[in-house]
């Protein structure tokens, strides 16, 4: 009974470790945009599967889940102003 | 109406902690503005300033967050099934991967003050240039913040299995204690998985 609900954990933690060794390995190849898509990219796989499994939204209802998502989009409005700002002068 | 009350303190609590949460963003959310700012403005100092930081140190430190948190959860999946003795352990071993960390980053800063890296031990002279300066300065102000969100988090795990172990904490009944503070730990590291590419593989 206990088994089954903790190999996502232990799955997950695998998958954290390959993308991390996938970012290290990017940034030996990519430069410049590329570069920091890739790294943004997989960051942000990283912190979705944090979120959704470890932080355990994908059993949470949906007002938790927009609470997270919350953070998430006031902190894209910071820095979607911010670089409008930059790349248009 | 008896059941549904744990419930709704359920929700509460954890919205509450959300709340916490989101504030803890976007405090971070200022350093990785300023993070984007240098980028747009000196992209090439920025990439030269990265370049010398010691990104396996960085990895290693991402490996003993990323195995933390997976400590914190086995430990919150064992809460919730009232195992004392699993959810002590794993919080425990989270709490000792964390000392872990701020080891490895000590070890790192040391380093970094040796080669002529770290503001505030470093004349402003010996950077290759004021926006390399710039960007160290952001990189100390951003390690430090999250160092001390490090040491506090492992003083609360460090408690948090003190009191399962002592059974001042009982389980699973109190299991909400442990999975507010492994969400604040999960949080932490996420910061973290974000700062390692922001700061040192810049290329």
């Amino acid at each position: 009974m206990a088994y089954p609900r903790l190999w996502p954990l232990l799955a997950v933690w695998a998958a954290l470790l390959a993308l991390l060794g996938l970012t290290v390995g990017a940034s030996l190849v990519l430069t410049g945009t590329p570069s920091l898509v890739a790294s943004l990219g997989i960051a942000t796989a990283k912190a979705a599967l944090i979120a959704w499994v470890y932080m355990r939204l994908r059993r949470e209802g949906g007002l938790l889940r927009i609470m997270a998502l919350g953070a998430a989009f006031w902190l894209l409005i910071l820095l979607g102003y911010l670089a409008l700002d930059y790349l248009t002068r | 109406m008896a059941d549904v009350a744990p419930g709704r303190q359920r929700d509460t609590t954890l919205m509450g902690m959300y709340l916490f949460l989101a504030s803890e963003i976007m405090l971070f959310g200022g350093l990785f503005a300023v993070a984007l700012a240098l980028r747009l403005l000196h992209p090439q100092e920025v990439v030269a300033a990265s370049r010398r930081l010691h990104y396996g140190i960085g990895a290693a430190n991402t490996v003993v967050l990323l195995t933390s948190s997976l400590a914190v959860a086995l430990a919150v999946a064992a809460a919730e099934m009232g195992k004392v003795k699993g959810t002590a352990a794993g919080l425990l071993a989270a709490a000792g991967l964390g000392l872990g960390f701020l080891a490895l980053k000590a070890v790192e800063y040391g380093m970094e003050i040796r080669e002529q890296l770290l503001p505030a031990f470093t004349p402003a002279e010996a950077f290759e240039s004021p926006s390399a300066h710039l960007f160290m300065d952001l990189y100390l102000v951003a390690t430090t913040l999250h160092v001390v969100h490090v040491t506090v988090g492992v003083g609360l795990l460090a408690g948090l299995a003190w009191r399962v172990h002592r059974r001042s904490l009982t389980l699973p009944r109190s299991a909400m204690g442990v999975e507010v503070v492994g969400l604040y730990w999960h949080l932490v590291d996420v910061i973290w998985v974000f700062l390692y590419p922001v700061l040192y593989l810049v290329r």
